[in-house]
């Protein structure tokens, strides 16, 4: 894989590929390596987001819109687990009063 | 300058994605994802997703991301004390993820042939007027079904977001 040092005319469409990988591989690396409970969640959108890169990406290839209705309920999905997850984090620090999900270590109180 | 544009928001993404990661502070956090969110708009506008590029901006970088920075402040969240996990498993598990992204980059480069490549104009189809046909024909009961899971959501967050709880 030989790289090209000026700038192709089309953008080929393995960078599109490749930088999805590299969004999601960080998203893994955040959610990995956060403590914040909230950051760790905005690690999963952003794996999200990496996947919908894909789904696109793969639309274009194909020449069909199919890839952009699965992105577009992704994103539907995205936003109905933000709200219950979000509610979740308020349920969790109103008992809790930590943020710190090292310390949110059992199912009862 | 399609390679231009592709490059600059791709290096924008991915800087903004490791200050996601980088940053203790949750506030800091959420506006880098802002950034990754609105440059990976611009990129689904170069693949020819009108619709999608205009729904990522306002559902994605609008709505979700005012209900995480609303929380954020709600909970009067700080930065994180301790600053990461143990240094072993930071140690092995970022070599293990860029071994796992070099892999998958060398894979995408050896099965996509370079002559594939992506014009901006390149595909039409992307409108609001195609991505709606196809929801509401071929698409149409996943659509319906998506509407009961948003009923569904609203229920939990009311249930969830109760006193006694």
């Amino acid at each position: 894989m030989d790289i090209p040092l000026s700038l192709p005319a089309a953008v080929p469409l393995s960078w599109f590929l490749i930088l999805s990988a590299i969004l999601f591989m960080l998203g893994v690396a955040g959610f990995l390596l956060r403590r914040n409970i909230i950051t760790v969640f905005m690690s999963i959108e952003l794996m999200l987001n990496a996947v919908n890169l894909t789904f696109v990406t793969f639309s274009y290839r194909l020449q069909k819109v199919d890839g952009h209705i699965y992105s577009f309920f992704v994103m539907v999905v995205a936003a109905a687990e933000a709200a219950v997850g979000l509610a979740i984090i308020l349920t969790v620090f109103k008992n809790r009063s930590t943020l710190e999900i090292d310390e949110v270590n059992s199912m009862k109180l | 300058m399609q390679g231009l544009l592709f490059l600059t928001f791709a290096a924008i993404a991915v800087i903004c994605a490791i200050n996601l990661v980088l940053q203790t502070h949750p506030i800091s956090s959420a506006l880098s994802l802002i950034g990754v969110m609105g440059s990976l708009a611009v990129l689904y506008l170069l693949l020819g997703g009108e619709f999608i590029a205009a729904v990522q901006l306002i559902v994605y970088a609008g709505a979700i991301m005012v209900l995480f920075i609303f929380v954020i402040m709600l909970l009067n969240a700080g930065a994180e004390k301790r600053p990461t996990r143990k240094v072993l498993a930071t140690w092995i598990s970022l070599p293990l993820l860029f071994t796992f992204v070099a892999l998958a980059a060398v894979l995408i480069g050896s099965q996509v042939p370079r002559t594939e490549a992506v014009t901006f104009g390149g595909f039409a189809g992307g409108t609001t007027l195609s991505v709606g046909r196809a929801l509401f024909t071929q698409y149409l009961l996943p659509f319906e079904i998506t509407s009961i899971l948003i009923l569904i959501a609203i229920l939990g967050a009311v249930v969830l977001a109760r006193k006694e709880i």
